[in-house]
Parts: C-alpha cells; sequence; structure tokens
C-alpha cells in the first residue's frame, strides 16, 4: 500500500448511494492530498438508463466541469492514469450504497451465543434478515427446507461452535442449508459465509462448495465462549456483498476493473475509517460515525481497534419509509415538529416519499417533517446499536456511551439551510451524554477516504488534516435526575485572551457559550446535585474547547431527553430550541 | 442533469418485457401476434418438500441407508409406493406419504417434492413477441396510447374501461360502483374509505385507476383481487391533467392495466427497469408511431409534473435553470423556474421534477 505521495498521485473515489451517485477528486498541492471537488449525478438504477456506469459518467462530466479538470476523454471513457498533458486521473475507487437489502439466512448454534454473532454480522451490511435457524428451532426438518426455499436467501450466514468444540450440531444445521439450495433454481442459490467452528472447514468446503453460489470460509465469529471476534468474518462480507451486487448489477464489474478491484460497500468503508480515526486520534478514543442515507442509517462506532458496525436498512429516508411505521410510531416522528400540522400530511409525507427517495423538502413545513423523521430514525438506529454494544462499553441507562469526536453525514444533514438545525437533529438523534465534539462530513467523504485508504494510506489523513470535515460545536451533555427548572451545572469559558463568562445551567435548558470559530478556551465545569457532565457522577473538571459560530453548547435539556406531552408545549419548546441555536 | 421521464402519451410504440418469478417454457414464439389474455409462458411455482428420514423410520444407520432405497432421483411415486424397506424377519417398510417427485437421496433420507401449481403468464397487452427472454418471458411491442402511474398492487387484467370521474380532483365516493360497472376497469379519483374496494369486489371489476389513496388502505389495496393503479401517489392527490385528458376521452375503450411492479421492499411497488405500472390503450395504426424517448436532461420549455410531498403535485413548464439555487426553506439546490398551469411562477428542485413525454 502506497504511503507516500510518489506512490499515491490523484485518486477518483466515485460512491454510487441508493439516490445520489458522486465522485470525488483528490490530489496533490503543495506537497499535501487535498479534497479538490465533487461531481453529482442521480443514481442511475431505475427506468430505461438502468445502467450505473452512466450514473458514473455524469458524475464525473459534472465534476470536471467544476473543476474545469479533464477526466474523460472525448469517447466518456475515464483517463486512468493521468496523460502527459495532465488531463486524467491516476487511480479510482468506488464504494457503493445502491440496492435492496440483501435477503439474508442466519444460521447458529445457541441463540444467545453464536446465532446472535452471526446476526450481529448480518447488521454490519445492507442486509434483511428473513428467517433464522439455530439448534432451539422447533419446525421439522421439511419446515425449515420449505421455509429457506420460499425465503431464497441470497445470502447465507453460518456460524457455531467454539474452535474445538462440538461437531455433529453444525453438521446437522449445514446438511439443512444445503439441501434447501440443492432444491433451489440454479441461479437462485444463494451465497455463503461460514465463520463457526474452524475443525469443520475442510467439511463445510465439502458439503456446501459446489451447492452455494459462492462460498466463503472465513474465521470463527465466536472463537471461544466469551469471545467474539467480528472483524475478520466483516472483511469477508464486505466482499461477499460487492459480488452479491455483481450479479444484480453486473455493471459493477466494469466499475470493479476501473477501481483496480478496489470497491466496498459504503458501510464497510465508513466503519474502515472510524476504526483507522480511533487510533489516530490516540488508543483511548471512542470514534462515533452516523450516516443518514436515503437506503439506510449507519453507525459506526469504534472502541480503538473494535468497530461496531451497524446498518439499519428499514431506517432510510428513502424507499423505506414506507415501512416505517412498523417500527415507530406518526406520534413519536410528529412530537419532534415545532409546528403544527394534521398527522395525516406526516403519514402521506413518508408514504409518497417511499415512492420519490430523492425528494428535497421545497417547503419550510416539508422541511421540518423530514428533519422530524431524521431525529426519530436516528434516535431508534441509535437505541438498537447501543444495546446490541458489549456490556463493557454500555453505560447505565442505556444511554449513548461518550463518543468523542462524532462525524455526521448524510443529505437530511447536509442539505439543512443553518448550522443549528444540524445540530439539533444530532443532539434529539443521537443524545450523547457527557462531553463531545461534534463533526459534519459535509460533503459526505468518509466512505470515500476509508475505501481510498486501501489504495493510499496517507491520503485520508492528510486531506482530514486539511480541514475536509468542518467541525460543528463541542457539547456538554450533563446527565442527571434533578427536576426541570434546577440548577446543574455551573460552567466558566475563560478565553484565550482573559475573558471569562460564567453561567449556570439549569436542568431542561439548551444553553449557547458564545466562542468564535477558530479561538479557544477553558471551560471549567462544576456539576450540581450529583449531575455527571461526563467526568464521572458530581465530578469537576475543565476541559480546552474550540469555538465554532454555534459556540460552544450546553445540553441540559435531560438524558433520555423527554417532551412534554402536550402539543402545544412542546412546540413552543422546540421552537424556542431551535431559536437558540439560531433557527 | 438526467430527468426522469413520466409517459402520459396518446399513441405511441411501446416494448414490454413480461417475466416469470422463476424458470419454464416459453409458450409463444417471436413473431407471433398474441392478445392481452394469451399465455405467453408457463412455470410451475410454489412446491412443497417432504424430507423422508429413512435410517430412522428403518432404525438403521446413515451409511447402510442406500442399499434399502428403492428409488431414484426423478422417478413419480404416489401415496402408499413404497420408498425403502429393510430386510430380515422383522424387516420395516417406508412409503410415500403423498404423491409427488423423487428429488434428492442421501445422508439417510429422501426428499419428495409435491403440490405446485401452473403459473401462466399473459401478454396483458395485445401485440407482436419480439423476443424471447432465456426460460423466463417475453418482449412484446404494441401500439397505442399509454399512461404511467407510481405505484401498482402488483396485478394485471384487461377490459373495458368506464370512467367515474367528474373532474381531476375527484374523490372515489364507493357509491358509484354499481351493477352496470360489472366485469370493467374503473376510472377513479381519490379512494379515501375501503368500501371502495369492497364495492369493486362484489361486482367483481376488472380494474381501478385512480389518482390517489390514502396509505391507510394500502393493504385493502394491495390485497384487493384486481389490479390498481395509482396515478399520483398517497395522499389526496389530483389527477394529472395530461393523464385526466387522456383517459377520461378513451372511455369504452379495450384498455390493459398492469400494476405488476417490482415489489422491492414488499412494501410498496414501485417502478424498476422499463416497467412503471401503467394503463395501456391498444389502438389501431397504419404507420407505427416512434417509442417515447427514454433519456433526457432538464431544459427548458419541458412539461413538467412539480412533485410536492405534502400537498398536490402540479404541472407546469420549465422556463429556466437556477444552479444551486435558495429555496424558500433555505436549502440550496439546482432548481427550475416553472411557470405552472394556473400561470403562478415557482422556484423547485430538479429531483422534484419529472419530464411528461
Amino acid at each position: 500500500m502506497p504511503a507516500s505521495l510518489i506512490d499515491g498521485n490523484s485518486l477518483l473515489a466515485v460512491d454510487v448511494g441508493a439516490v445520489t451517485t458522486r465522485a470525488a477528486y483528490f490530489d496533490v498541492v503543495e506537497g499535501q492530498y487535498r479534497f479538490i471537488g465533487m461531481g453529482h449525478c442521480p443514481t442511475t438504477n431505475i427506468g430505461a438508463t438502468r445502467n450505473l456506469v452512466l450514473g458514473v459518467q455524469l458524475a464525473v462530466e459534472n465534476l470536471q466541469s467544476l473543476t474545469g479538470k479533464q477526466l474523460i476523454d472525448e469517447d466518456g471513457r475515464l483517463l486512468i492514469p493521468s496523460q502527459p498533458d495532465g488531463s486524467g486521473v491516476d487511480g479510482m475507487v468506488t464504494t457503493f450504497s445502491v440496492g435492496a437489502p440483501i435477503k439474508t439466512l442466519v444460521i447458529g448454534l445457541l441463540p444467545e451465543v453464536s446465532l446472535k454473532s452471526i446476526e450481529k454480522l448480518a447488521h454490519a451490511t445492507y442486509a434483511r434478515v428473513v428467517d433464522s435457524i439455530s439448534l432451539n428451532d422447533p419446525r421439522r426438518l421439511d419446515e425449515q427446507v420449505n421455509a429457506i426455499i420460499r425465503h431464497s436467501p441470497e445470502l447465507v450466514l453460518i456460524a457455531g461452535g467454539v474452535d474445538g468444540g462440538a461437531s455433529q450440531s453444525i453438521n446437522n444445521l449445514i446438511e439443512t442449508v444445503g439441501l434447501s439450495a440443492y432444491l433451489m433454481p440454479d441461479g437462485q442459490r444463494p451465497a455463503m459465509l461460514y465463520a463457526g467452528n474452524r475443525a469443520l472447514a475442510g467439511s463445510i468446503r465439502a458439503a456446501l462448495s459446489k451447492i452455494a453460489s459462492e462460498l466463503v470460509i472465513c474465521p470463527n465469529v465466536r472463537p471461544a465462549l466469551e469471545v467474539e471476534a467480528l472483524g475478520p468474518a466483516q472483511r469477508e462480507l464486505a466482499s461477499l456483498t460487492t459480488n452479491i451486487r455483481q450479479r444484480q448489477m453486473p455493471e459493477l464489474d466494469e466499475l470493479r476493473t476501473l477501481s483496480g478491484g478496489i470497491i466496498l460497500p459504503s458501510a464497510y468503508a465508513q466503519g474502515r475509517m472510524v476504526r483507522f480515526l480511533s487510533s489516530y486520534y490516540g488508543g483511548n478514543k471512542y470514534v462515533l460515525s452516523v450516516d443518514i442515507g436515503a437506503s439506510s442509517v449507519s453507525l459506526a462506532a469504534s472502541f480503538g481497534e473494535h468497530l461496531h458496525l451497524n446498518v439499519f436498512p428499514h431506517f432510510g429516508l428513502g424507499e423505506p419509509l414506507a415501512g416505517l411505521l412498523k417500527h415507530t410510531t406518526l406520534d413519536d416522528i410528529a412530537r419532534w415538529l415545532p409546528m403544527e400540522m394534521p398527522i395525516e400530511t406526516v403519514r402521506d409525507y413518508l408514504y409518497q416519499k417511499s415512492l420519490y427517495p430523492q425528494y428535497i423538502p421545497a417547503t419550510r413545513e416539508e422541511l421540518f417533517i423530514e428533519q422530524a423523521i431524521a431525529r426519530q430514525n436516528l434516535l431508534l438506529s441509535t437505541h438498537t446499536m447501543v444495546q446490541r454494544l458489549p456490556g463493557r462499553y454500555r453505560n447505565q441507562g442505556g444511554l449513548l456511551p461518550s463518543f468523542e469526536p462524532i462525524l455526521a453525514g448524510g443529505a437530511v444533514l447536509t442539505n439543512a439551510p443553518s448550522l443549528g438545525q444540524k445540530l439539533l437533529m444530532l443532539l434529539d438523534g443521537l443524545q450523547p451524554a457527557g462531553i463531545t465534539t461534534l463533526v459534519l462530513d459535509h460533503n459526505n467523504l468518509l466512505s470515500m477516504l476509508g475505501v481510498a485508504a486501501e489504495v493510499n494510506s496517507l491520503l485520508p489523513v492528510q486531506v482530514m488534516d486539511a480541514g475536509a470535515l468542518a467541525y460543528l460545536a463541542t457539547v456538554i451533555s450533563p446527565v442527571s435526575d434533578a427536576a426541570y427548572g434546577t440548577p446543574i451545572v455551573r460552567v466558566k469559558l475563560i478565553r484565550e485572551d482573559g475573558t471569562a463568562m460564567t453561567s449556570e445551567v439549569n436542568m431542561g435548558n439548551l444553553q449557547i457559550l458564545p466562542l468564535d470559530s477558530g479561538q479557544t478556551a477553558r471551560l471549567e465545569l462544576r456539576p450540581l446535585r450529583n449531575a455527571d457532565v461526563g467526568l464521572g457522577p458530581g465530578r469537576a473538571g475543565a476541559v480546552d474547547v474550540i469555538g465554532s459560530s454555534l459556540g460552544v453548547v450546553i445540553d441540559a435539556r435531560g438524558r433520555p431527553l423527554r417532551l412534554p406531552p402536550n402539543a402545544a408545549e412542546r412546540i413552543k419548546l422546540l421552537k424556542k430550541w431551535l431559536k437558540t441555536v439560531g433557527g | 442533469m438526467l430527468a426522469p421521464l413520466i409517459h402520459i402519451l396518446p399513441l405511441a410504440t411501446i416494448m414490454r418485457t413480461r417475466l416469470m418469478p422463476v424458470e419454464g417454457k416459453i409458450i409463444a414464439g417471436v413473431g407471433q401476434k398474441v392478445n392481452p389474455t394469451d399465455t405467453v409462458a408457463e412455470a410451475v411455482v410454489g412446491r412443497k418438500h417432504l424430507v423422508i428420514d429413512v435410517a430412522q423410520k428403518l432404525d438403521i444407520p446413515q451409511r447402510d441407508v442406500a442399499r434399502f432405497i428403492k428409488v431414484k432421483k426423478g422417478q413419480q411415486v404416489a401415496r402408499g409406493d413404497l420408498l425403502a424397506e429393510s430386510q430380515g424377519l422383522f424387516g420395516k417398510e417406508v412409503t410415500a406419504p403423498a404423491n409427488g417427485t423423487i428429488v434428492a437421496t442421501g445422508s439417510g433420507k429422501i426428499v419428495i417434492e409435491t403440490g405446485g401449481a401452473v403459473f401462466q403468464l399473459q401478454a396483458g397487452i395485445p401485440g407482436v413477441i419480439t423476443q424471447a427472454i432465456g426460460l423466463r418471458g417475453v418482449v412484446i411491442r404494441a401500439t397505442g396510447g399509454v399512461a404511467q402511474g407510481v405505484w401498482g398492487n402488483g396485478k394485471l387484467d384487461y377490459g373495458i374501461m368506464h370512467s367515474v370521474m367528474e373532474s381531476p380532483e375527484d374523490v372515489f365516493e364507493p357509491a358509484r360502483i354499481d351493477v352496470s360497472l360489472r366485469g370493467m376497469i374503473l376510472l377513479g379519483g381519490h379512494v379515501e374509505t375501503q368500501k371502495v374496494f369492497q364495492n369493486a369486489a362484489e361486482l367483481t371489476v376488472r380494474g381501478l385507476v385512480v389518482s390517489s389513496l390514502n396509505p391507510a388502505l394500502l393493504q385493502a389495496a394491495t390485497q384487493a383481487p384486481f389490479p390498481v393503479l395509482v396515478l399520483e401517489g398517497f395522499g389526496r392527490r389530483p389527477m394529472n391533467t395530461n393523464a385526466y385528458k387522456l383517459l377520461s376521452t378513451n372511455v369504452k375503450r379495450d384498455v390493459s392495466l398492469n400494476a405488476e411492479t417490482p415489489n422491492r421492499q414488499n412494501l410498496v411497488s414501485r417502478h424498476e427497469g422499463n416497467a412503471r405500472p401503467e394503463i395501456f390503450i391498444p389502438l389501431p395504426v397504419s404507420q407505427e408511431p416512434p417509442e417515447p424517448r427514454e433519456a433526457e436532461t432538464f431544459a427548458p420549455g419541458q412539461l413538467v409534473r412539480v412533485v410536492f410531498l405534502s400537498k398536490p403535485g402540479r404541472q407546469g413548464t420549465i422556463l429556466q435553470l437556477r444552479p444551486m439555487a435558495a429555496l424558500p426553506n433555505g436549502i440550496k439546490t439546482n432548481s427550475a423556474e416553472v411557470r405552472l398551469e394556473n400561470g403562478e411562477q415557482i422556484l423547485a428542485p430538479l429531483t422534484n421534477l419529472e419530464v411528461l413525454g
């Protein structure tokens, strides 16, 4: 892997999303890698133009016109490598999130052990689990076989047995899967990934390699009863996901060839980047990345080297919205609206947006509906992710662990017309606790940088150091069970020039401490009534903070945030908060 | 920017792909003329499998089972037929629990495939077969008028169209479905109550083409025994002027209603491939009209449908493109100035426009 400017040179990163295809150009400027520009085009996966490559070509043409750099020749071919006249680009990498969720069958021995681990693996990609089978499955063998054939899964994920442990039980499950796949038509047989007792790898290969459309054997996700190791299997699953998509959309092969084989699912590339950042920022940093896309919400939480990647296809803000009311209620969405409107308007918006996933809110009313849905989906995704985290990373009350920083991207955030709206969506949806920094991936570069790291480890670091991500605000979110209106923290902000401001923040308040962009300051925090500002219950301390146009934010509205049940009071409060952050 | 196209055309030549869910047998040949109800291909679907554990039933080790099995893969068996028997004074028999075909033997087991129904793929539109697609289906060429919609319930039928609409803004009153409309395809406005589907089913109508649907009725629409085509979407939305004119001037004609759109999420169908849900009005022609254009970029002068999600969409003409213009809500995006039919001028994001043509 090149780690120098000499080897790397310019790079084109393409992301084929469910709605938008983007092409980003990176090059060396004054000895450092820089993000130069981004071109867009609607993803061309529907209608008569059903060829993803066309969308990529149009996105690159858009990039060309924005940057003035010629990247495509007169015949519409990408110029790789760059030409002596300066046109073209030295390399290309691709990520994708386009496509319906992959119908996935999960197989494990015990529901609370290997089945749970393999389900977590499934949640790390664009999968929809259609059925699960374990030793405790009450169905007869032929009922299981008929169910598998009826579901016609595209992917089967199998785990079971610790390394060196039992083998007969997993062999029985393999026989069920093998028989079902054998009875399916040739072209419909699923791809399979085995991540169980490694002693069985040989017999699994013998039993399934001729039946599966593709078989991957990878290290055990549960090598010992107390040990869960999803990392190596996630890498294999990313590759398998790509191959499944390529069977559905053969033109991905062309993108793979142009990319020299460097093509990854966007969520995996996002996770890869977050894990890298967790190490880059220092061993103790927990880093969270959020991507609110049209096809899914992806949350990648990295605790040092330990990555927990969660993809929620049912919470995407495009086509999946038609099924959202299976997971939440209209009232729970509408409670986030800072204006009165009939609940039917919200309902109709959900269903109509599922037909027009590319739609951009055209009125203020629509903007608030869209942001209300984003808040609710982010909240549900975050809650599920926290429940799935290993016990050592969870805190009391099921709150979000302390992440620093939290990186956020997705059109609903980047399109929001004010920084305050972006901030509130993140605070309401994620409800961070303690001290954190919110960073906006305003060009949605994170997954592109993650895949770029496959060919050039220097590029992501330098591009990020050059400010490709936008610092949004430092947020202090005290956790307290004090009554509404009771003071829970005293703060003192001491600026570089020696000026200071002090404030006492009451439970239920959202307060901004003004600190201009680029300025640094020392923030002293003195919790009252045993509140936890992120330093431990009742513990005082000080942190260095950086200013932004939003200043430093003290979010004392409570964790979890509880909105008034009375609609008029709630709307008044939501309007007040919106005004506090600048509207 | 590439523009999505929606076809509402009084006369065009269309090519439509008709596919079965699984491979089967193609019945119609290339060049053959077909009527909407003609079967062009068929396949067997919905088979069940019975797994018989011979080793357990004969009480012998798996490895010994093969020599006691009396049937072969591919063999047809009837209920009660002998499948396997062990030898000796106390030998046991295993018989077929149902009629079917032996599809697998091994690991001490026999698998019988039973049941299944013949799926017949109808042409759906009157036209000429131009291509067979493997063993899955065919492509048909036809001429006539076409109006595409945004949602379909996955069904298809053919019949005479009758309108129960009085204006594009009409609400579909269930009482308008009377016995004189039995067996017809009905053109109606916004559907607000389930009674519309109940009445239509009772009178065995052949299909509904409606402007919009209350989303609470999605399940009722999906389960209706006839095709349901929604032209505008969910929530109360008037029918676009072009579609209303085209359809209301073609009542009492035979029409094909194809609401068979792919269903990605098993929740809501949406257009994919060349298959938006649509109503097709076959028309005789002396010379084939051209096929509609399939790709276009936004440009001034285009007739567009302006989609609004929180209120009814409208129709208008693009006056000029406005790159990264600020919308009234503050969002900056590539947009267009559009003059609506009533003369009002608005700024609309390009993502919210569909070119009519």
